[in-house]
């Protein structure tokens, strides 16, 4: 009984072992490749998160892990954090570049997004991520509806949800950066 | 080269092309039909993987047909079509990861194609090799003339471009709804239509 269970199923069985050593072949080859591609992909947005950046590394503060921007002299000039978290659709991903003592936004990109086109998707333009630039860090940034005052941010008609999403999400990787950093200074 | 069994090879490209259409005639694939028609450069770098997909894994059942057992072969289908599928997958996040982040789930989401699935128990299961490799090539430029059809539609009206590149003037306001979902429906439903009457049309005059 047990044999002919074996004589049914070793097709199965040989295709299964043959393919799963062809796909591990595959992510040897390639793994790194498409590691690299994700890093590139955040890294090259460093100088225009953290403006006169000339390089940039990954780095660890107080268990989180960012990325360093330096000058030539490899001062540091600020800080990208990768930061993510439900939006309207799906999840998102954004990064967030600060000053080098994280007491202002140098600037926000969207890194990854599938929020409704011609609506929510309008959080990737920089007119309107451009607001989150310069807000400071201290308090909260407040979702307004009309228009902007200090440390707030307006809306997007038709995307209050997506618009609020990526400021809470702000928020939240800033203040837990803040708190971060401090405990990396005590 | 005859089979006893079924269609040329030369038969079985051609079918699949117009006669068998697998997006007008057969109504499969609807999933990434209707979701990565938005623009042409994703719809047809979603027509390229399929057709990668469908080409190794018809020729690999081809190859293994006379081991298959019936109530074993949709398994066997499955598992040769996820292998295939990973493989493009890996591909295209290694050499276009731009176009990887747009197609997002859609390129793992080719191993429930039912284009795939069907051809592989239609065709590759039954007959040679060569018969599988034509089938699927004409299957695959019948699911990128599909996709193609409906991209072209809803990038021009959607955002009066083709391929990125700018073909009505500015001044045209770009139908939001052509790019949301709904526009995908609209234009599969009239296309669709389209097809059939001029199907019907030509049945009823006398050729």
């Amino acid at each position: 009984m047990r044999l002919q269970y074996i004589k049914e199923a070793w097709l199965v069985l040989v295709l299964g072992v043959f393919f799963g050593g062809a796909l591990a072949g595959v992510h040897y080859q390639l793994g790194d490749r498409i590691s690299r591609n994700k890093l590139a992909d955040t890294l090259s947005q460093v100088p225009m998160l953290v403006s006169g950046s000339a390089d940039s590394e990954p780095a660890q503060v107080g268990g989180m892990l960012v990325y360093r921007a330096m000058d030539e002299a490899g001062q540091t000039l600020g800080w990208v954090l990768p930061a993510g978290g439900p939006g309207f659709a799906d999840r998102l991903e954004l990064l967030i570049g600060l000053d080098a003592r994280a007491e202002k936004i140098t600037g926000l990109y969207v890194l990854d997004q599938k929020e409704t086109p011609g609506l929510g998707n309008r959080i990737v333009e920089q007119i309107w991520r451009g607001q989150f630039k310069g807000t400071q860090t201290d308090r909260a940034i407040k979702l307004v509806k009309t228009a902007p005052g200090e440390n707030q941010v307006q809306a997007i008609t038709g995307a209050t949800i997506s618009s609020q999403s990526v400021t809470d999400i702000v928020n939240r990787s800033v203040r837990d950066f803040r708190a971060a950093m401090d405990e990396a200074n005590k | 080269m005859n089979n006893a069994n079924g269609p040329t090879g030369l038969e079985r490209f051609i079918n699949g092309i117009l006669p068998e259409n697998p997006t007008y005639r057969q109504v499969l694939g609807m999933c990434p039909t209707l979701a990565v028609t938005a623009g042409m450069a994703p719809a047809m770098t979603m027509a390229g993987a399929v057709m990668f997909v469908l080409i190794c894994a018809n020729i690999m059942i081809s190859i293994i047909r006379p081991l298959l057992k019936p109530h074993l072969r949709i398994l066997v289908f499955t598992l040769t079509i996820a292998a295939f599928v990973t493989l493009a997958d890996r591909f295209l996040a290694a050499y276009m990861y731009e176009m990887s982040k747009q197609l997002g789930p859609y390129v793992p989401l080719i191993i429930v194609n039912c284009i795939i699935i069907c051809r592989c128990e239609v065709c590759a299961s039954k007959q040679s090799v060569r018969a599988a490799a034509a089938d699927a090539l004409g299957q695959s430029f019948g699911f990128a003339l599909g996709l193609a059809s409906i991209a072209t539609v809803r990038e021009i009206l959607g955002s009066g471009c083709w391929f990125g590149l700018r073909v009505l003037p500015d001044a045209w306001p770009g139908w939001v709804v052509m790019i949301l979902p709904p526009g995908a429906f609209l234009t599969l439903g009239l296309l669709m239509g389209a097809v059939n009457w001029i199907a019907q049309a030509r049945k009823a005059s006398p050729a």
